[in-house]
């Protein structure tokens, strides 16, 4: 149980680890993209760590980094075609970032630190862990970008119906921009450390 | 006139940190001191040059739909786009160990200061980020490609440097503890790539 619950909070994937900034800075400028990329992360983590842990005992220790790369590529493909078949408007607004779920180094760091080494149910429930810590961030992020930078959530226009915009309300199209991203996740790291000295650095 | 354009773009507008985040990983583990960041700058540019070039002669000739012409007319239809990213994958971790075997082999002192940063290469972002560009932007010809690759790994080579010598200095001001280390490298780039963002619309 433990595996599961740690990485939601004392051991999040992003904010503690510090692993897949990438594609979570690029895809949350609104919730929709944010939290398909958190399901498709989590699908990936959570099945190649399981396939991985399956095989940990015959992959060659030489070549083990191109062999997990092999079988998280081929789950990355399944995924995209899935989000091209099922969710096409979302799968083009994510782009390359897809892809870029192979070269996430949530999945390699996972693979490597605990997949190479344990057994495959507590690898599957790690990864479903990591990938669920991974969608917290993200929908927060995704959640307020949208919110402030565009005035909707969930694509309905929550400002306009509020009525903001009369009384002289203005979306911050700051925060829409990338690095507006960066500050927040920084600012996320801050309350958290702040809450938990254990976490901070000297 | 064209490749200089591509070439002033990848570097400074649509700079692989501050515009699509890509590398943040190694970025943020490795930008503690300017020599090492800067060792690994020079092997990321490196390695993009080589792998977006073979890569693109890749989608070119064989991925692409009907790319698989020049075989013969029954393979004009084939479409195997799908496979780019196992392939692109595989290409790139060969050409890492391949240039890793051949820097060892040539210039042992220049393996000693990339080494250590070589193999992580295989699974950074911007690698792999900087072919998938390459696949989606749909580059005219093999020249605008090679100086897109050299900008954006001059850009990437530029933002760690430039952080790194932040960090630098960062050390000797008063953070508040829990801000320290990870959370203002954050803000900092966000800061960073404010100040890119005045680059935006420059044309040549």
């Amino acid at each position: 149980m433990k595996i599961f619950t740690d990485p939601l909070a004392k051991n999040n994937p992003i904010t503690v680890q510090v692993l897949g900034i990438c594609s979570c800075l690029a895809v949350t400028a609104q919730l929709k993209p944010a939290l398909v990329m958190a399901i498709s992360v989590t699908v990936v983590v959570a099945l190649s760590n399981l396939i991985i842990s399956l095989m940990r005992n015959t992959i060659p220790p030489r070549i083990r980094i191109i062999v997990q790369l092999v079988v998280v590529s081929a789950l990355v493909i399944l995924v995209n075609q899935v989000l091209m078949a099922f969710v096409y408007d979302v799968s083009k607004q994510l782009s390359v970032y897809v892809g870029l779920i192979i070269t996430n180094c949530i999945v390699m760091g996972r693979l490597e630190a605990f997949a190479m080494s344990r057994k495959p149910l507590e690898s599957f429930l790690d990864g479903v862990g990591n990938g669920l810590g991974y969608g917290i961030i993200l929908v927060i992020i995704g959640a307020f970008r949208e919110i402030f930078g565009s005035g909707s959530i969930w694509g309905y226009p929550i400002m306009e119906k509020l009525g903001l915009y009369q009384i002289g309300y203005e979306n911050n199209g700051l925060v829409i921009m990338a690095p507006m991203a960066l500050i927040l996740v920084g600012i996320i790291i801050w309350i958290q450390r702040t809450k938990d000295k254990d976490l901070q650095e000297n | 006139m064209e490749y200089l354009n591509i070439f002033i773009k990848s570097i400074f507008i649509d700079n692989m940190i501050f515009a699509f985040f890509l590398g943040m990983c190694s970025y943020l583990a490795v930008s503690k001191t300017v020599k090492t960041s800067a060792g690994l700058g020079i092997a990321v540019t490196f390695v993009l040059l080589i792998t977006v070039p073979v890569n693109y002669l890749l989608n070119k000739y064989v991925l692409q739909a009907g790319a698989l012409a020049w075989i013969g007319e029954s393979f004009a239809t084939v479409d195997l786009s799908f496979l780019s990213l196992i392939m692109f994958i595989a290409v790139i971790a060969a050409i890492v160990q391949i240039v890793e075997m051949v820097v060892e082999k040539f210039s042992p002192s220049l393996y000693n200061s990339l080494g250590i940063f070589l193999p992580l290469i295989a699974v950074n972002c911007a690698v792999m980020g900087g072919s998938l560009f390459m696949q989606q932007r749909d580059y005219a010809n093999i020249g605008e490609v090679i100086s897109f690759s050299l900008g954006s790994g001059i850009g990437w080579f530029l933002a760690i440097v430039g952080i790194a010598a932040i960090r630098e200095k960062l050390r000797y001001s008063h953070i508040p503890p829990a801000l320290k280390g990870v959370g203002i490298t954050f803000i900092i780039t966000g800061l960073m790539g404010l100040a890119f963002m005045s680059f935006m619309g420059i044309k040549l």
